[in-house]
């Protein structure tokens, strides 16, 4: 019989095969989307945060979890009841970007802002092609909620930057 | 419902039609505003727009209001918290025949709706309604970047030209007439606060126009006086035909195919 922590490692893993469909090549776990994962005797929670609020990626992102989940715990109990919720509790932060997701987003000509900006400080931002740290910011709203337009002044390359997303309040305890 | 929770629902009705209007106006500036880079982020903003309306949607709907969708489509104009100078068309015409939009007038107000809604991000911080508390911070992340936007037009057109001068004046001029009506927390507007959902309007209006003067000090403009509500207070209901005729538009598809609607 399989035990809990077994179907959780599960679940992670089928998470890993759901992505963001403006951004194919990063998952939502690397996307730091994954907030919780809650598994009892009859139902298998997830907890999802949403990059950005207006974002239209996310009905479609939810249906997707849903999916392969249900198609996954299928082999382990056709009975749990799985449930896929959108919280923004605690807000997105381009903080919460792994490194791996950070670097499939590089090889993609997507720079990730440094993760410990904070609002009202001016941006570290390197070009994902030359690591130049000579770029100018074209537009902040790029061709999706997530994403920005910068210009490299080295190596001539526009590129995107994921928008530097920072709590204000990540330190207050609630 | 509860006494307090019919105040909780006013007040983020409030919120909600604010930020759904406004969208909806931002919106028909597609493929319109002064350049392409503005189209694409302009775009943005009102995608980002309509996601805060509709965060606050899902807590009506939590609060027994009714769905999302029939929250944001099958509501009469009478129902609706939004205030009068956000349901105002951009200008003569309409998006698809001879647009005659007005661009300063767009960006004061959106400067001017920025700053506010800042502040009452700020204060729902600090809101006795916890749903509240989580989703302003949500909106504030994004929210940011929009109040940037703004102030940067505001500053460029406002040191520009004379003739750019002149229009964002007298776009200033008209905004403050009605602006009141944003700040206004409507006829519950003491039982909210007293509740502590949020702050007081004369607390929220004292904050913004301290604000404002501050963001006008630095192009040397100033103007004397409280905003004005010429038109009505909108939080009670009062509307002009402008929302009538854009609700008709944000309604066609959902009215048109109820089924298709729940596909
Ligand atoms: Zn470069």
């Amino acid at each position: 019989m399989n035990n809990i922590s077994d179907l959780e490692l599960e679940i992670f893993r089928t998470l890993e095969n759901v992505t963001d469909p403006e951004m194919p090549y990063i998952n939502v776990v690397e996307l730091g989307m994954v907030e919780e994962v809650e598994i009892d005797d009859n139902q298998v929670f997830i907890k999802l945060l949403p990059t950005f609020s207006g974002c239209p990626a996310l009905d479609m992102i939810k249906g997707d979890v849903l999916r392969k989940i249900k198609e996954e715990i299928k082999r382990w109990n056709a009975s749990l009841d799985i449930e896929v919720k959108f919280s923004f509790n605690p807000p997105w932060t381009t903080k919460r970007i792994s490194e791996e997701g950070r670097r499939k987003l590089k090889m993609n000509g997507i720079a990730s802002p440094d993760s410990e900006h904070k609002h009202g400080h001016s941006w570290e931002i390197d070009c994902p092609y030359c690591d130049s740290t000579h770029v100018t910011m074209e537009n902040i709203f790029g061709p999706t909620a997530c994403r920005s337009i910068l210009y490299c002044n080295e190596c001539k390359n526009p590129f995107e930057a994921m928008k530097p997303v920072a709590n204000l309040y990540e330190k207050v305890d609630l | 419902m509860t006494k307090d929770n019919k105040y909780i629902s006013e007040l983020i009705y409030q919120l909600a039609d604010d930020n759904f209007i406004h969208s909806y106006r931002g919106s028909e500036w597609l493929g319109l505003a002064p350049h392409i880079e503005e189209d694409v982020a302009f775009s943005s903003i009102n995608q980002d727009t309509m996601g805060h309306a509709s965060m606050y949607f899902e807590l009506l709907e939590t609060l027994g209001e009714g769905s999302v969708d029939e929250l944001s489509h099958n509501r009469k104009p009478k129902d609706f918290r939004n205030a009068i100078i956000l349901e105002e068309a951009n200008g003569s015409g309409t998006y698809l025949d001879q647009p005659e939009y007005d661009w300063a007038f767009t960006v004061i107000r959106h400067l001017f709706f920025g700053v506010l809604k800042e502040i009452r991000l700020e204060s729902l911080n600090q809101s006795s309604y916890e749903p509240l508390i989580h989703t302003s911070r949500k909106i504030q992340t994004e929210q940011y970047y929009h109040l940037m936007h703004w102030k940067t037009w505001f500053t460029q057109l406002m040191l520009s030209t004379q003739e750019a001068r002149d229009k964002m004046e007298q776009a200033i001029s008209r905004v403050w007439r009605d602006f009141g009506g944003v700040i206004s927390l409507g006829k519950y507007g003491k039982e909210i606060s007293d509740l502590k959902l949020i702050a007081s309007e004369d607390e929220l209006r004292s904050e913004w126009l301290r604000r404002i003067h501050q963001i006008f000090d630095q192009v040397g403009f100033s103007i004397e006086g409280n905003p004005g509500m010429e038109q009505g207070n909108g939080r009670n209901g009062e509307h002009t035909e402008d929302l009538t005729s854009a609700l008709n538009i944000l309604s066609e598809v959902y009215h048109s195919d109820i089924d298709a609607v729940t596909w």
